[in-house]
């Protein structure tokens, strides 16, 4: 196992990057501003330098159409990871992610392959307004053929890089843009998590929050506050959403006896009504309460300081509702 | 730039190399429109589920083009596409087999005549969305820059797709990247049931390639040896690494936007025109005229034809349907 050091999240998904491509030249990358100028967040910064503008490829403001490339060369030899600047504009490469990339393996019978990586920053934070702080990975995550992951750790972003860059599906990489500075420990050299296996970040025994992205780090808050009024709450992180690790979320709440769905995108037909459907089908018998979702408002998210913070939860919310779900005051 | 696309280029007279060259032209343009006349009886007599768009009268565009191109190269179709992939070397009965829903076909009958793949022969897919295919075959066009084996692609949209704002966006990339790709427009004239006038704002589509700087050239798509002709200069440009080329052809399909379509639309004079430019005579009459071919090698061919097709047919009829097995499979790689 090598060694780990202690990077942010922004740092670790690059060094999965520079990883990959060092060790497959099939390896591109294609997304505005990305090349010399390495990238609106300093996410791409020196592989331009190391890999020049063969493999890191600073492309128009075309989403559509260079998606389309993008899927066109992963059919043919390339393994492109398409950067999309801002989450919401995943709107503009739906066309080619619904109707070309997730279905092309499934209508070729297998006679062409789609690898490829979209990898988009998303979340609320910063000020930006309504079109620039959504996270819309209920939108893929909705469609068969897409692999969708969401890492919420330095260690995980780096280990799912790399597990998207080599799967052979379109997988979607959604990355909090408000975790790109956050340090944690993170292996050094290679480091794949596999996608489609949850994690449990706590141990508890009272209520299990599963949590996505940066909720997990909420979660983890609220859980704290919760062991003050002697609650223990178990944290799970799906961190891929297709496939769902089923089986861990399932076992955590068949042991915890209630469950928390958190997540940052907006609450109405979005992830948390997936998996509190799933939780609660496969552990209906030994709930002892309904499954809580928390999700984002459903409001465009405002701009201004004073609205911008309603729309998500933060610790002491969530730790109030977990509290009056545990002493069963809901 | 190895030529202007303001230059309005004088086109020498097309011709013929050999005997064997055209027979192989007129064989291949035979084949697709025999194809085509068994699907549409398939398809009337509720054999072939769903909707075929078929493109008899369009055959020369897909011979001509294709005929120029290795194995190795790649094409992007769109819903007419029956012509592009037996003209790229498709197999006639796997096509028909997928046509019709069943397990033998491409895509184990699941994708069916506006879904069939076809990467032995170099067939990045018919498609359902109209301008669907032209990043695709763009995107191949990139790796083939990158692979630097030579490699062109080739990107077949009617011109219902000049409409398509991906088109621009390709285009554009098409251009800055140098990419070996030919965009060839098959200009029918209609979309669907709308004539391209009435929806398509100015004077000659043309310009659209010419925006982006590419060579852009209108050729006579019910002449094969013109559209060969064309393409020739196009796949040149694109192998010695000198990017894009823009071909409008200019066409007709004979049969309704699907088989079954009434064409209430058209008019009956207009039609019978197009008729007497029909690529397949033509080609025929000047394969005759300069002593290429006899009438009576011609209708062996012609023969030979319909015997095949004939006989996949019946195969394909008691080829089996797709079993639950294949209901999930290839969902993911
Ligand atoms: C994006 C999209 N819009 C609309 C349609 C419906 N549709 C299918 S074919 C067609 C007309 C296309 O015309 P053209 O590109 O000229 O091709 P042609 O049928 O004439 O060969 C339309 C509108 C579609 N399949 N995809
Ligand atoms: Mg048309």
């Amino acid at each position: 196992m090598p060694s780990p050091h202690t990077i942010t999240y922004r740092a670790a998904v690059l060094e999965a990057l520079f990883g990959e491509m060092r060790r497959d030249g099939s390896v591109i990358l294609m997304g505005e501003d990305i090349g010399a100028a390495g990238g609106v967040f300093k996410q791409t910064e020196g592989l331009f330098a190391e890999f020049g503008s063969e493999r890191v490829i600073d492309t128009p403001i075309s989403e559509s159409g260079v998606f389309g490339i993008a899927v066109g060369a992963a059919m043919t030899g390339q393994r492109p990871v398409f950067e999309v600047m801002f989450g919401d504009f995943i709107t503009l490469i739906m066309d080619q992610l619904v109707n070309q990339a997730a279905k092309i393996n499934y209508m070729s019978a297998g006679q062409f392959r789609v690898p490829l990586v979209v990898r988009t920053a998303v979340g609320v934070g910063g000020n930006l307004g309504p079109q620039h702080s959504q996270s819309l990975h209920a939108w893929p995550v909705h469609i068969p053929g897409l692999k969708v992951v969401m890492p919420a750790t330095p260690a995980d972003a780096k280990g799912l890089m790399a597990a998207a860059i080599r799967d052979d599906n379109p997988v979607v990489f959604f990355e909090d843009r408000m975790l790109y500075n956050l340090r944690e420990a993170v292996p050094e050299g290679v480091h794949v998590v596999p996608i489609g296996s949850a994690t449990v970040k706590r141990e508890g025994r009272d209520v299990t929050i599963i949590a996505v992205s940066r909720m997990v780090h909420t979660a983890l808050a609220a859980a704290d506050l919760l062991a003050k009024e002697d609650i223990s709450a178990e944290v799970v992180d799906p961190r891929s959403l297709m496939p769902l690790d089923v089986e861990t979320l399932v076992a955590s709440v068949k042991k915890t006896s209630r469950a928390i769905v958190v997540d940052g995108g907006y609450r109405q037909y979005g992830i948390t009504g997936e998996i509190a459907a799933t939780v609660a089908e496969h552990a209906f018998d030994w709930l002892d309460a309904p499954v809580l979702r928390i999700g984002g408002a459903n409001v465009p998210i405002p701009f201004s300081k004073t609205l911008e913070p309603l729309v998500l939860p933060d610790a002491q919310r969530l730790a109030r509702d977990a509290t009056a779900l545990v002493r069963g005051q809901r | 730039m190895t030529s202007s696309p303001q230059m309005a280029t004088v086109s020498p007279v097309p011709s013929i190399a050999s005997a064997e060259e055209g027979l192989r032209l007129l064989r291949a343009m035979k084949l697709i429109r025999a194809f085509e006349e068994q699907v549409r009886n398939l398809s009337a007599a509720g054999v072939i589920p769903g909707l075929v768009h078929l493109c008899a009268g369009q055959e020369a565009v897909a011979v001509g083009v294709c005929s120029l191109l290795r194995a190795d190269d790649m094409i992007a179709s769109n819903h007419r596409g029956h012509g592009h992939c037996l003209a790229k070397g498709g197999d006639v009965g796997r096509l028909l087999a997928e046509i019709m829903g069943r397990r033998t076909g491409y895509g184990l009958g699941r994708g069916g005549s506006l879904h069939i793949f076809d990467a032995a022969n170099g067939n990045l897919g018919t498609t359902g969305i109209v301008g669907g295919g032209i990043p695709l075959a763009t995107g191949a066009a990139l790796s083939a820059k990158r692979q630097a084996r030579g490699q062109v692609t080739a990107a077949f949209f009617g011109d219902g797709a000049l409409n398509q704002g991906l088109l621009f966006e390709v285009m554009n990339m098409a251009a800055i990247w140098r990419l070996p790709v030919l965009f060839v427009c098959e200009n029918n004239g209609f979309g669907e049931f709308t004539a391209i006038e009435d929806v398509t704002a100015g004077a000659d589509p043309l310009a659209r390639g010419q925006a982006f700087g590419i060579p852009s050239e209108t050729v006579d798509g019910m002449d094969v040896l013109a559209v060969r002709m064309a393409a020739q200069t196009a796949i040149e440009r694109a192998r010695e690494g000198n990017g894009p080329s823009f071909l409008v052809c200019k066409t007709y399909r004979y049969g309704g936007h699907h088989a079954g379509d009434k064409q209430d639309y058209k008019d009956a004079e207009e039609a019978k025109a197009w008729r007497l430019k029909d690529p397949i005579e033509r080609l025929s009459r000047l394969l005759k005229e300069s002593g290429l071919a006899s009438e009576a090698a011609i209708a062996a061919l012609t023969q030979e034809i319909d015997r095949e097709v004939r006989a996949v047919v019946d195969l394909a009829k008691v080829t089996p349907l797709p079993a639950d097995d294949d209901f999930e499979a290839h969902l993911y790689a």
